[in-house]
């Protein structure tokens, strides 16, 4: 599913990268603690979690995950979108709750990673 | 090539910087993207460990033609019990760490699943090194 869609789904609000909504998802991993998603081996990987701080997007950026769809209304700060943008990874701001979310995302043929 | 980086203990906000810093390296010398991940999951894991668990650190690294080698060095409270430590779950991380999206006890068992040689020494009430090997090549 194209990053654009997949915001799309869960009524976010797209706040860096807009030039890579067309980039492919195929899997999704929800979690709160970045050394779980640091388990995560699958590639073009969608990070969903209501961690909105420095390391989620440090975490992306070292397991190379290409988006993260932040939930329950979590607002993104200007530092995390200035290292995002250097990473190009998409950050995605979503009312839904982490369960809405992906099961949303989950019913619309995102895969889960096992 | 050698590289050295500080790490501040409880620094949230710069946590990261030293592996962000050492993936760019990678990236620069053509390592192949699958090693880069491992060996930057790996030291991003070890950099965060001495942020959440040590008072600061440092980072030692060396690029040879063939592998990567790392020391982390901290002072701090050390490890008590390593084989404990090492085990996926175990955790002593503070309410505050938690909060900071850390503290599941994967950090040592990834670490370990991303390198080929890793060894952990530490002394209570003084300090903790890891260091690990991954081979640049597959
Ligand atoms: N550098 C260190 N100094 C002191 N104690 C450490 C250090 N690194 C790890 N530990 C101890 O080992 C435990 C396990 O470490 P590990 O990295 O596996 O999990 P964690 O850091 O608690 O959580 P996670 O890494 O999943 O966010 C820690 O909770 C801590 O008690
Ligand atoms: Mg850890």
């Amino acid at each position: 599913m194209k990053i654009g869609e997949l915001a799309g789904l869960v009524n976010g609000n797209v706040v860096s990268c807009h030039d890579k909504l067309d980039r492919d998802i195929e899997y999704a991993f929800a979690s709160d603690l970045m050394s779980d998603v640091l388990t995560v081996r699958a590639d073009k990987l969608l990070m969903i979690t209501g961690l909105a701080n420095m390391q989620a997007v440090r975490t992306a950026e070292m397991a190379d995950i290409q988006a993260i769809l932040f939930v329950r209304n979590k607002t993104v700060s200007e530092d995390m979108i200035r290292l995002a943008e250097d990473n190009g990874i998409v950050l995605i701001e979503s009312p839904y709750t982490m369960f809405r979310a992906s099961g949303l995302l989950y019913s619309n043929g995102v895969k889960p990673v096992y | 090539m050698h590289f050295e980086y500080r790490v501040q203990g409880g620094d949230f906000v710069r946590a990261g910087q030293a592996s962000s810093q050492v993936k760019k390296i990678l990236k620069q010398l053509n390592v192949s993207p699958g090693i880069i991940k491992r060996v930057v999951v790996a030291l991003y894991e070890g950099e965060v460990n001495i942020v959440a668990h040590a008072f600061q650190g440092k980072i030692y690294v060396d690029i040879e033609t063939n592998k990567i080698r790392v020391v982390l060095d901290d002072v701090g409270p050390g490890i008590p019990d390593i084989e404990m430590a090492m085990r996926p779950g175990f955790s002593t991380a503070s309410p505050i760490v938690r909060e900071m999206g850390f503290g599941a006890g994967m950090g040592l068992p990834n670490i370990k699943a991303n390198t080929d040689k890793m060894k952990i020494s530490s002394v209570v009430g003084v300090g903790t090194r890891l260091e690990f090997e991954v081979a640049l090549k597959e």
